[in-house]
């Protein structure tokens, strides 16, 4: 009788396997890298500042202050996407960042003169070197870092509303 | 007809040369285009995840490309390249996960479902040819 059994309890299992795998990647965007930066020292922003007339800071003002940091690209399609989203956030008075990634200057500049500049600063990496030591390989990416230059937390793709609700304003509120 | 293999012909030398269009890299040494070779192919492009850093077009394989060749030039061995980009982009960039935490059912899992499924044909074979012989004992007391 359990001889018989054995193959269904086999499938079962397997059944059960699956499911299991399908449920925990469902929803969820699998080529997403989880940070390893987060917990640790934010690296450095020593990078040119894109001159734009909202500039209310300079890299070494940072300090002591959580901060999101939004890496973006006048060539990125769903940064475009999300900039709505980025100017309320920075409407509703958090302290955004811009990281111009791999963007000549006249283009980041025009992009953010025609949809409205979100940051109170926006420091560029034209070559994307520096990128390497943040771990970026893209844009949108965002993280958060806190008044102690800590990485509490990593977003790869575009926000949303619901992301800003659910982790982001979370993760401010532990970093201030 | 001629054409039409004519265009073909045509068609598969621009695949030929779509596959060979990474940025050609002046390598000091043949040594040294043989170890940046293996090497970026046992690295993981993290933007398209099914590709080596070796095969890929991404932006981001090209900077970590030119990156891994600048580390090798400054004299850093393959190890310290591959904690280099762990550091950064975590075990995700390595072809072969490094045997802690949880990664050793990665490395042991296919030699112990093979063992289980060995163990489990053995015990079959035994049982079906046991229930063989009490089969031929039983056809011969009907006789």
């Amino acid at each position: 009788m359990i001889q018989r059994l054995l193959p269904l309890a086999l499938f079962v299992g397997l059944a059960v396997l699956l499911f299991v795998g399908v449920r925990m990647n469902s929803g969820k965007d699998t080529s997403a890298i989880p940070s390893p930066l987060i917990g640790k020292p934010a690296p450095a922003l020593a990078l040119p500042v894109l001159p734009m007339p909202e500039t209310r800071l300079a890299p070494a003002d940072l300090g002591g202050k959580a901060y999101v940091l939004n890496v973006w690209g006048s060539w990125c399609v769903s940064c475009r996407i999300e900039h709505p989203v980025i100017t309320e956030l920075s409407g509703s008075g958090v302290l955004v960042v811009g990281y111009n990634y791999k963007d000549p200057a006249e283009d980041a500049t025009a992009w953010l003169q025609k949809f409205g500049n979100p940051y109170a600063l926006v420091i560029q990496d034209l070559d994307g070197q520096a990128a390497l030591d943040w771990g970026i390989y893209g844009a949108p990416e965002t993280f958060v870092i806190d008044a102690q230059g800590i990485v509490r937390y990593k977003h790869i793709g575009p926000l949303t509303r619901e992301i800003i609700a659910a982790d982001i304003l979370p993760a401010l509120k532990g970093a201030q | 007809m001629k054409r039409r293999l004519l265009a073909i012909a045509l068609m598969l030398l621009m695949c030929t040369q779509v596959t060979h269009a990474l940025e050609p890299v002046d390598y000091n040494s043949p040594a040294e285009e043989q170890r940046f070779k293996a090497l970026t192919a046992e690295l993981r492009c993290v933007m398209c995840q099914n590709q080596s850093i070796a095969d890929s077009n991404a932006p981001i394989a090209h900077d970590l490309r030119a990156e891994v060749l600048r580390l090798m030039r400054e004299g850093k061995s393959n190890d310290e390249i591959k904690r280099y980009l762990v550091e950064r982009y975590t075990e995700f960039v390595l072809y072969e996960p490094p045997m802690h935490g949880g990664n050793w059912l990665l490395w042991a899992g296919p030699f112990l479902l093979l063992l289980g499924g060995g163990f489990w044909v053995a015990r079959v074979i035994r049982n079906k040819s046991g229930a063989a012989k009490t089969a031929v004992v039983e056809t011969d007391q009907e006789w």
